[in-house]
């Protein structure tokens, strides 16, 4: 047996760097089978345990290596509501796969390609029947936010009998999912057929309703009767450097340029009605999922060289390494060890060069990372016309603001505990609003639990309402 | 789906839109916006709330014809929708009993004052208004802004109506003449920038009402962000009214440029499209 994953065949790096379709393109039916073969079916599946939302992960292997995809995608399908996006985007490589017994000899199954392969099998077919929602529902909950936490504690709570609805501030619902992770990596059909699915199974999905705008909590709970709410806003905050010249015409935050593109289909201007400026050159600062997503889009988009700048070297890199890979492949350079100290601009306001400076690896810092130190006198301009930062992102503090008794940790994270329960009864959160930027999976692990809680809440309190 | 339950034209290339939503009309207060999108490729665009009936659950929006969107916007009618209409966005005026406000408003920028002017009057301040536009067949809102002010004052550039000259020449004159306590000011970026300057030797505090490019509306992207104070402020959540007297106006007029060319190259108006035909 081969002791390396059958490759994830691909779009050529030449071709792909300028357009929009999806890079992997997905195992066929015998790659498929036969990668689900290296699978050992071990009893003991240390596999799972990598998994924040435990999918049976040898049970719905030995379905496609048996051929049979759909019994594949209903057995993930009983713990994980949105299995093509994960299939495509979780970092199997930090999780199931870490795990994975093989990965002490040669390289672990391809459990995320398996994944994908079985929800796109399972795509375009008759979604499953789902139980009819009984007339009287078992309560009514509010989630707020239409990203992964919140769809998964919506799908949880539909299935076990909730009327649920979700509020979401923007058009489209699906989070970070839609206006984040470009359509190249995430196809923005696949987001929509796994949300239409939830709307199938009975979820509302209110769009255009900003909580704490809209609505706030409190009427939430009190006037339109809802027993619990679920807060899953995500990290939405873009965070800048300080740096003079960040307001030139020319700089973004990522989350911007991303939305712009990908939320608003910019790259289909003018079709669509949302510009957005491309350079010729461009600076993404940062180097974590988001910085390559940014860099990888600003190819697409027509831009001839692009940089990542990166105060620390490759080692540090927060981006997972696929990612990394791509990138590289696509031909976006590298400035590591590089930290931007202003940016500079042309008499109409617009971006003319970057600024920098080359730093070195010192001590190891809080993280436990080696903390990067000026070089002195090493300051030099990098010929850019864009700069996109991809710093990071922060809590969006609209629901914080606007909800008394809601206690928040000094970053403005909403507190809650493992089960997602928050300081103020009857509201529960989960997912980046908590955790900080994280991950797609992690946020539904968050939902999943909370889905839990909110369920033993309201049943609890149904009963001491009775007695 | 929203509904364009009444349409009007204020000047030429001025509409009026009374909008059905019930839900804004009831949380919306004076100074605060939305977020609307025609269509399925529409792009994002903010207008301020003109006027709310929270019993009809309708909102009113009044826009100037300047871009793409709001080229496409004036062609639709009463009984037509937009597909969206999230709000209402921003903070509100903080509206109190100060004493005597001024209200200056220049162009399109007196729809979103009006519903503040009369805010502020029924907090039992005295207004005095004043309202500028290059003519006066450019004038919006004249009988409404004079219903709720105490003293309404009209400048046209060309003399074609009330004073010749800018608002900020009457603006100047109360300012020597009386105590003022507060000056609220909309209009085009320059016109704030310039009402910021007379009233600052006077230490009157100012308020303007910024309007840079936005996306999402709720602080998510930054696209909105002006200097105010040296500080990076997101206009759509900390804002839109900000003190005038901090606000970098140079900044902001710089920032709005950005799209200029996309605008005018842009194919959707180059004469292949709905407006066109
Ligand atoms: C560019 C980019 C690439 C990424 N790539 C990956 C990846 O490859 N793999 C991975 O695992 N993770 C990735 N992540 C991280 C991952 O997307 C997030 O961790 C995950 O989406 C968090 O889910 P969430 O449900 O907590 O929040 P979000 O996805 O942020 O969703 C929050 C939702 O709440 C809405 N909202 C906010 N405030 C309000 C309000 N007041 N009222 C109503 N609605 C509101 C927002 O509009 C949004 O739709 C990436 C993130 C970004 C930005
Ligand atoms: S650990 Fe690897 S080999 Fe074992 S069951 Fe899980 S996927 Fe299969
Ligand atoms: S418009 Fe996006 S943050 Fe203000």
């Amino acid at each position: 047996m081969s002791s390396v994953k059958h490759p994830m065949p691909e779009q050529p790096a030449h071709e792909r760097r300028r357009n929009f379709s999806e890079v992997e393109l997905g195992y066929d039916e015998a790659t498929a089978q036969a990668e689900a073969a290296r699978c050992l079916q071990c009893k003991t599946a240390p596999c799972r345990q990598g998994c924040p939302v435990e999918i049976n992960i040898p049970a719905f292997i030995k379905h496609i290596r048996e051929g049979s995809y759909l019994e594949a995608i209903e057995e993930i399908k009983t713990k994980n509501n949105l299995p093509a996006v994960c299939g495509r985007v979780c970092p199997q490589e930090d999780q199931c796969e870490k795990l994975c017994v093989l990965a002490k000899k040669g390289q672990p199954v391809g459990i995320g390609r398996l994944e994908r392969f079985a929800a796109d099998f399972a795509r375009n077919r008759p979604p499953r029947k789902t139980a009819p929602p009984s007339d009287e529902p078992a309560g009514k909950v509010a989630v707020i936010g239409g990203g992964p936490a919140g769809l998964t504690v919506a799908g949880d709570l539909a299935r076990l009998g909730y009327k649920v609805t979700i509020f979401e501030a923007l058009h489209a619902p699906g989070g970070v999912l839609m206006y984040g992770i470009p359509e190249f990596r995430l196809p923005k059909d696949i987001v929509r057929t796994e949300i239409e699915e939830l709307k199938q199974m009975g979820v509302d999905i209110v769009v255009n309703a900003i909580i704490g705008k809209t609505f706030t909590i409190d009427e939430l709970l009190q006037e339109e009767g809802y027993d619990a709410v679920f807060i899953g806003t995500g990290a939405g905050l873009p965070h800048f450097m300080d740096i003079p010249g960040e307001n030139l015409n020319g700089v973004y935050s990522a989350n911007e340029f991303l939305t712009r593109v990908n939320l608003m289909k910019a790259y289909r201007f003018p079709q669509s009605g949302t510009p957005v400026h491309i350079g010729r050159r461009v600076a993404v600062v940062g180097a974590g999922n988001v910085a390559m997503d940014a860099a990888r889009t600003s190819l697409r988009l027509g831009a001839d060289t692009v940089y990542i700048v990166y105060r620390r070297s490759e080692e540090e890199m927060p981006a997972r390494q696929e990612e990394l890979e791509h990138a590289k492949e696509e031909g976006v350079e590298f400035r590591l060890l590089t930290n931007p100290v202003g940016i500079l601009g042309n008499e109409q306001g617009w971006v003319k060069g970057l600024e920098c400076i080359r730093m070195e690896l010192g001590e190891p810092d809080a993280s436990g990372r080696r903390k990067p130190v000026p070089v002195p006198n090493s300051n030099f301009i990098l010929d850019v016309d864009t700069v996109i930062m991809a710093i990071g992102q922060g809590p969006n503090p609209l629901v914080q603001q606007t909800t008394p008794g809601l206690a928040v940790d000094k970053r403005g994270n909403i507190i809650a505990d493992e089960s997602g329960k928050t300081s103020k009864e009857g509201v529960f959160a989960g997912g980046d609003i908590v955790t900080g930027a994280a991950t797609v999976i992690l946020a539904m692990g968050a939902g999943k639990k909370a889905a839990a809680s909110i369920h033993e809440y309201i049943q609890n309190k149904r009963k001491r309402d009775r007695n | 789906m929203y509904i364009i339950k009444e349409k009007r034209e204020l000047s030429q290339g001025v509409k009026l839109f009374v909008m059905d939503a019930p839900l804004i009309a009831k949380k919306c207060r004076p100074g605060q916006f939305v977020i609307l999108r025609i269509d399925e490729d529409g792009e994002r665009i903010p207008l301020t709330i003109a006027d709310f009936d929270r019993k009809a659950g309708t909102i009113t929006l009044i826009f100037q014809e300047v871009g793409n969107t709001t080229r496409q916007l004036g062609m639709l009618n009463v009984g037509d929708s937009l597909l969206d209409l999230a709000g209402p966005l921003g903070t509100a005026t903080e509206i109190e009993k100060f004493g005597t406000v001024i209200c200056v408003g220049g162009g399109i920028g007196v729809a979103p004052l009006y519903p503040i002017a009369r805010a502020y009057k029924e907090a039992g301040n005295t207004v005095i208004s004043i309202i500028g536009a290059r003519n006066s067949a450019l004038l919006i809102l004249e009988q409404e802004m004079a219903a709720v002010s105490d003293e309404l004052i009209i400048t046209t550039d060309d003399g074609s109506k009330g004073r010749k000259g800018l608002v900020i020449d009457p603006l100047q004159e109360i300012l020597v003449q009386k105590t003022v306590d507060r000056v609220m000011a909309i209009g085009p970026v320059i016109m704030m920038k310039s009402v910021a300057k007379v009233t600052r030797p006077h230490n009157v505090h100012t308020l303007v009402s910024l309007n840079p490019i936005m996306v999402d509306g709720t602080g998510m992207c930054g696209g909105c962000r002006v200097s105010v104070g040296n500080k990076n402020k997101f206009a759509c959540v900390d804002g839109p009214e900000f003190d005038a007297h901090l606000v970098d106006f140079d900044g902001l007029m710089a920032r709005q440029r950005m799209y200029h060319d996309y605008e005018r190259g842009s194919k959707r108006c180059g004469g292949d499209c709905a407006c066109h035909q």
